[in-house]
């Protein structure tokens, strides 16, 4: 199924130039400070994260709760404004841009939620809330017009459209998040964030989800920031796959590398921990358990930030705040496919 | 298989052989009021309320007399229906009747009023301090912390005497101490409308503030607004009642429902109908608006679905 990048978009850009890069994103949220107090306290939601997303791609990004997977989702779309780095779409820094600059580039970027019922305005006929972006956009389309588009977009992603009139509680979950999947796609969006966008659905519907997207993603051949703490979702969609842990990137890699071969002792402990469907597998196989739960993001451990939980880590762990390093490269032998950072991956 | 087969499959009957029939949705409206309608007491008190309105409406038509003509063969008489004076006439010789329902237009029209400046006053207010937050939300807040630390009679009096006594001036000043409280209702609402993730996404499709509050925050956050409008307007009653009490209010022949209980009150004793009546009406009205109130909770209540 990757490989298949069919870029049909009428503007796409170039398939090796990145349609999204992030340089150093820190995203930063003050503690205290009022009317009164000074802000004395800092949560590093995320702390240093730099990636590069090409046309037609998959960025999956795993980590456990409170990593900043989703801060990181918003940033990226500037509905966080990041306190330092840049993020640069097409081209253009967007970093900080004020609403009215920014809003040009808002039709090209879209984003999904977690939770399906939620993220829909519950006075609203899913019409109107499908249309919601045409009505800003495209403000000159007439009623009909609006519609047949929102129709259309109802079909495409498997809703009736005679439904065009009905009220968001009248929806189970997965259709639910089908219309909100419409409400993203009404514009063509070059990049769709998926802030979790299966956790709060059962499996089966989990599955139908997925297929629409990437069935979608062929189609229209937009990127995908899939945001996940499962790891079995995001190996099912993903190109690529980074692994966050207290905002910063512990590993990034293609699929199949990060899958069969893990580097950072954080991705294998995870991995690790997927369970198999069989059985004897699943009874056989050893997991790494890892002790104690994720430090505060307030202050965070010096050093790595994984060695408190880490097995492997000694006192070179507590000195060294460890850079990502290349582990394989692709074909030009520049771009690294494989980065870890852990100063100790050669030798685990 | 193709998309409408699958869907077939899910549901079947479900208005794929019509393919062109369009299902109607239920708004959460539409579902409210389909609840407050099975609430008895509810539905009683709105058809009392209505019965009241509609008789305020039509007074000139219901009654022989005229609300400030004086009658001298019938000084503080006690109801008769011979004479058509159904609740008697009160100490000057009118007819309690007629008077007991140009109370109720002064007074409903007072609730009503008042309780709609500061509805539109509140919720604009409130949605915005809560919407944009921070230093914006912080001195809007105060703003209103301090509006309440104001005494209010004090306030009225200040407006009596710099503008003389008018019935619209109660309407303003009513208006404007009641619009502090919704303001802050409005305001705790829209904090934690605006967190949610649709109001995100709308921040997403790159709609502007203006239309975010008024599309978003503001019809989710009207819930708890309409229970409170159904207590302000009682309380409002009260007020003017409290006001013309202490002669504040309207001016005579001009009467409310404050001025005749206050007038009775003072004559209980010998001709205890001219307090009889217009308490009557005013205890029924605060409990159908109460009642209302405590229906309309129930039917707007999220957690109900």
């Amino acid at each position: 199924m990757e490989g298949a990048m069919n870029v049909s978009t009428a503007n796409a850009v170039s398939p090796d130039q990145p349609i999204l890069s992030v340089k150093d994103l820190k995203v930063h949220f003050a503690l205290g400070g009022g009317f009164f107090n000074k802000v004395t306290r800092h949560v590093k939601a995320v702390d240093g994260v730099s990636f590069d997303l090409k046309p037609g791609e998959t960025l999956g990004i795993v980590g456990e709760s409170g990593c900043g997977k989703s801060t990181l989702g918003r940033a990226v779309l500037q509905l966080i404004t990041p306190s330092d780095g840049q993020v640069v779409w097409l081209g253009d820094d967007i970093t900080g841009l004020p609403p009215k600059t920014m809003r040009p580039h808002r039709q090209n970027m879209q984003i999904i939620f977690q939770d399906p019922l939620a993220s829909l305005n519950p006075r609203r006929t899913i019409g109107d809330i499908i249309a919601e972006p045409l009505m800003t956009f495209h403000p000159h389309l007439n009623k009909t017009e609006r519609k047949k588009k929102v129709q259309q977009i109802m079909e495409k992603v498997g809703l009736l459209p005679q439904m065009i009139n009905r009220y968001p509680h009248e929806f189970s979950g997965g259709q639910c998040q089908r219309i909100g999947i419409a409400r993203a796609m009404i514009l063509q969006p070059k990049l769709i964030v998926c802030d979790e966008p299966v956790s709060a659905l059962d499996v089966s519907i989990q599955a139908q989800i997925i297929n629409l997207l990437t069935e979608l993603q062929k189609e229209f051949g937009m990127s995908l920031l899939f945001i996940s703490h499962d790891l079995s979702v995001v190996r099912h969609v993903s190109h690529r796959v980074m692994v966050l842990y207290l905002g910063k990137i512990m590993e990034l890699a293609d699929k199949d590398d990060i899958y069969r071969s893990p580097k950072h002792p954080y991705t294998q402990a995870l991995i690790s921990a997927v369970p198999i469907p069989d059985p004897d597998l699943e009874r056989n196989k050893s997991s790494i358990v890892l002790k104690g739960d994720l430090p505060s993001p307030i202050n965070p451990p010096s050093g790595c930030v994984f060695r408190t939980r880490c097995p492997y880590a000694d006192e070179q762990c507590r000195d060294i705040v460890p850079a990502l390093e290349g582990v394989s490269f692709s074909n030009d032998d520049v771009t690294p496919s494989h980065e870890v950072a852990c100063i100790k991956w050669q030798n685990l | 298989m193709t998309r409408t087969d699958r869907l077939e499959a899910m549901m079947p009957g479900l208005g794929i052989t019509q393919p062109d029939r369009e299902i109607k949705g239920r708004s959460l409206w539409q579902d409210a009021w389909r609840r407050l309608l099975q609430n008895k007491a509810a539905v009683v008190s709105m058809v009392l309320l209505g019965i009241i309105a509609l008789m305020a409406i039509f007074a000139p038509w219901l009654s022989p007399y005229p609300y400030d003509e004086i009658y001298w063969d019938y000084i503080q008489a006690p109801p008769n229906f011979d004479n058509a004076h159904w609740f008697g006439t009160d100490s000057n010789g009118r007819d309690l009747f007629i008077r007991v329902l140009y109370g109720a237009r002064v007074s409903l029209m007072v609730g009503f009023l008042a309780t709609g400046v500061s509805l539109i006053i509140g919720v604009t207010y409130g949605a915005i301090a809560g919407y944009f937050g921070g230093r914006i939300d912080n001195l809007m807040m105060r703003f209103v912390d301090i509006m309440y630390s104001l005494p209010f009679m004090f306030f009225v009096i200040l407006l009596m005497v710099v503008f003389g006594r008018n019935i619209f001036l109660i309407f303003i000043a009513l208006g404007a101490v009641e619009w502090l409280t919704m303001a802050r209702i409005v305001r705790g609402q829209t904090l934690s409308v605006k967190r949610k993730e649709y109001v995100e996404a709308a921040h997403a499709g790159g709609v502007s503030n203006f239309k975010i509050i008024v599309r978003h925050i503001i019809p989710n956050v009207l819930g708890p607004v309409i229970v409170y409008v159904t207590l302000t307007v009682p309380q409002v009653i009260l007020t003017e009642s409290f006001l013309s009490f202490l002669g504040l209010g309207v001016q005579e022949p001009l009467t409310s429902w404050g001025v005749l209980i206050s007038e009775g009150a003072k004559l209980m004793e010998v001709a205890p109908w001219l307090l009889i009546y217009p308490a009557i009406f005013l205890a029924v009205t605060l409990f159908c608006f109460n009642f209302i109130g405590d229906g309309l909770r129930d039917a707007l209540d999220p957690k109900d679905r």
